[in-house]
C-alpha cells in the first residue's frame, strides 16, 4: 500500500486506539460504579442500641408505659405481674402506631390497625399482634431489654422464658 | 343536616356503591352521556356543587393543603379526558350508525403532515407551558417539608404520595403482600399485556365506544373506581389514624369508630362450631383455602363451561385464560372490600405463620 492511497488507520493502529480507548472507557465506568456502590453506605449512621436498660420493674405503673418509645421504639406494657416489652412497629406494614390514652388502644396512621394494650391486634388490616422483645433482669437486678430477640403470638412464643418478667 | 347526609353518605360502603352505579349507568346510556349537553351539565353541576362545599371552613382545610392540590388538578384532567373520549366516540358511533366513515377516516382528516414543525412545535410549546405553571406553582406554595425523620415516631395520619393513595386505600382490605406486592405486580402485567390480549381490530386509529362497549367498561373500571376513586378517599375522606371522616367532617384525632375485624376461621370455627381453633394451621383455615381455590380455579372453569366457550375458541387459551386471571385478580379487590364492609372479615385465609394472608 503506497503513501498516497492510505486513506485512514491502518490496522496494527485501529487497535491500539481501540484499546485505548475501551481502556480509558473501563475505568471511567469503574470508576463511577465504585462511587455508586460508596454512596450506598452512610456517612453516619444513627442508630439506637439494640439493648438498653430500662430501670427497675417498680419505675412502671400498671399499664402501657411511654418512656422508652422514641428512643428505642419499645413500649413498657406491665399487667397481672408481668411486665413485657413490645416493640412499636405495626405487624401490617411497618409504620409506628399511636398510643391513645383515652381510648386505651394503639392505632397505627397509616391504614387504622388497632390493638389491645396487650399488643393484640383486633382493628384494622394488622394480621398478627405487635412483636415481644427479650426482656430480663441483670444481676443488679435491673430490666434489660434486648431487641436481637423477637417472640411472636402467633407462633406461641409469648409464654417463652425471656418474653417477660414476673414482678 | 344536608351537610350530616353527605358525611353519612360518602363513608365508602355507600359512596362505592354510588360510584359503581352510576358508572354502569353512564355505560349503559352512551346516548346521554356522550353528548355535549350532558357534559356541560355535569361539569356545572359538578363546579356548583364543589363551590357550595368549598364554603364548609374543614373541607376547604383539607382541599387547599398544597399536598392535595395535584389531586384537584388530576380530578379536573380525568373527569375531562374521559368524557371527552366517550364523546368523540359516541360521535363516531352515530356516524357508523348511520353508515359514515368515522371522522377520524374522512378524507380531510387523514392528510398527512411533517413531524417538524407541526408536532413538535406544539411539544415545545407544552414544554413552556408546563415549565411556566411548574414554577408559579412552586412560588406560590410551600414543599410540605416536616421535620426530619424519626424512626420511632410517625405523622398521623401517615399518607403516601398522592398518586400511591389509591394502594395505600387497597392496603386497608389486604396483607401488604397482596395489596403491595401481588396486586401492584399483576397490574403492571396486566396493563403490559393489554396489547396482546387484545386483538380486537376496532377501534384502531379512531373513538369508538359502541364497537368496544366490554372492554372500554372493564378498563374504565379498573382505572376510575379502583384506582381514581380510592385516591379520592384517601386523600380527601382518611383523617388521624387512617379512620375515615365525612368531607365536612373535623379531623378530630379521638373519634373512636367500631372496627372489629375477624377472620374467616374465627367465623367458622368459633362463631359458627363453638369450638376452639384447630392446632393445625391448614385445618384451621380450610373454609378460606377451599373458598379461595373455588375463586381462582373452580369458577373459572365453571363460567367458561357455562359461557365462555365462544370468547375461549376466539380468542386462545393463552390470551382467554390470561384475561381470566386478571380479571379475577382485579374484582378480588372490590370483593374482599365488601366483605370487609358487611361482614368485618379480615381475612380470607389468615397464616400469619407464614406471612401469608389473603
Amino acid at each position: 500500500m503506497s503513501e498516497e492511497t492510505k486513506t485512514g488507520l491502518n490496522r496494527r493502529e485501529f487497535f491500539s486506539f481501540l484499546a485505548v480507548g475501551w481502556i480509558t472507557f473501563g475505568a471511567a465506568s469503574a470508576g463511577l460504579a465504585s462511587l455508586v456502590f460508596r454512596f450506598l453506605y452512610p456517612n453516619v449512621v444513627f442508630e439506637p442500641a439494640m439493648d438498653f436498660i430500662a430501670g427497675v420493674p417498680d419505675d412502671y405503673p400498671d399499664g402501657v408505659d411511654e418512656r422508652w418509645k422514641n428512643g428505642f421504639g419499645v413500649w413498657i406494657y406491665k399487667k397481672d405481674g408481668r411486665l413485657v416489652a413490645m416493640s412499636n412497629i405495626c405487624t401490617h406494614l411497618g409504620c409506628i402506631p399511636t398510643w391513645l390514652p383515652a381510648e386505651s388502644k394503639f392505632k397505627c396512621p397509616c391504614h387504622g390497625s388497632g390493638y389491645y394494650p396487650n399488643g393484640i391486634n383486633f382493628e384494622g388490616p394488622a394480621p398478627r399482634p405487635l412483636e415481644r422483645f427479650k426482656i430480663y433482669r441483670n444481676p443488679e437486678g435491673k430490666i434489660i431489654v434486648d431487641k436481637t430477640k423477637v417472640f411472636r403470638y402467633e407462633k406461641g412464643e409469648w409464654n417463652a422464658a425471656d418474653a417477660f418478667i414476673e414482678v | 343536616m344536608l351537610k350530616e347526609a353527605i358525611n353519612y353518605l360518602s363513608a365508602p360502603l355507600y359512596s362505592f356503591t354510588t360510584f359503581i352505579v352510576l358508572f354502569g349507568l353512564a355505560m349503559k346510556r352512551m346516548d346521554i352521556v356522550g353528548t355535549k349537553k350532558f357534559g356541560w351539565g355535569l361539569l356545572i353541576t359538578i363546579l356548583a356543587i364543589f363551590g357550595w362545599m368549598l364554603t364548609d371552613p374543614s373541607f376547604f382545610t383539607v382541599i387547599s393543603t398544597p399536598d392535595n392540590i395535584p389531586i384537584i388538578i388530576l380530578n379536573a384532567l380525568v373527569f375531562w379526558s374521559t368524557w371527552f373520549a366517550l364523546y368523540k366516540g359516541h360521535q363516531n358511533d352515530l356516524r357508523i350508525a348511520r353508515g359514515e366513515q368515522p371522522l377520524e377516516g374522512t378524507p380531510e382528516n387523514r392528510e398527512k403532515v411533517w413531524a417538524w414543525p407541526n408536532l413538535v412545535y406544539t411539544e415545545l410549546f407544552c414544554i413552556i407551558l408546563c415549565t411556566i405553571f411548574l414554577i408559579v406553582w412552586a412560588i406560590f406554595f410551600k414543599a410540605p417539608l416536616e421535620e426530619p425523620a424519626n424512626p420511632t415516631w410517625a405523622p398521623n395520619p401517615a399518607k403516601a404520595p398522592w398518586y400511591f393513595l389509591g394502594l395505600q386505600e387497597m392496603l386497608v382490605y389486604f396483607d401488604p403482600w397482596m395489596a403491595g406486592v401481588v396486586l401492584p405486580v399483576i397490574i403492571i402485567i396486566g396493563l403490559i399485556a393489554i396489547p396482546f390480549i387484545d386483538i380486537n381490530p376496532k377501534g384502531n386509529g379512531y373513538y369508538t365506544f359502541a364497537e368496544r362497549k366490554y372492554a372500554i367498561a372493564g378498563f374504565c373500571f379498573g382505572w376510575l373506581a379502583l384506582w381514581i376513586f380510592l385516591i379520592q378517599i384517601g386523600t380527601f375522606l382518611r383523617g388521624p389514624n387512617w379512620t375515615f371522616y365525612g368531607p365536612f367532617e373535623v379531623w378530630d384525632a379521638h373519634k373512636v369508630v367500631a372496627e372489629n375485624n375477624v377472620n374467616l376461621s374465627e367465623f367458622f370455627w368459633i362463631k359458627g362450631l363453638s369450638v376452639a381453633l384447630p392446632k393445625n394451621i391448614f385445618l384451621r383455615e380450610i373454609v378460606g383455602i377451599i373458598l379461595t381455590f373455588g375463586y381462582l380455579v373452580a369458577a373459572p372453569l365453571y363460567v367458561t363451561k357455562k359461557w365462555g366457550q365462544d370468547m375461549l375458541a376466539r380468542m386462545g387459551a393463552a390470551r382467554y385464560w390470561l384475561l381470566m386471571f386478571l380479571v379475577l385478580g382485579m374484582m378480588s379487590l372490590p370483593i374482599k372490600m365488601y366483605l370487609r364492609w358487611f361482614f368485618t372479615l379480615k381475612y380470607i385465609v389468615a397464616m400469619p405463620e407464614f406471612e401469608l394472608n389473603l
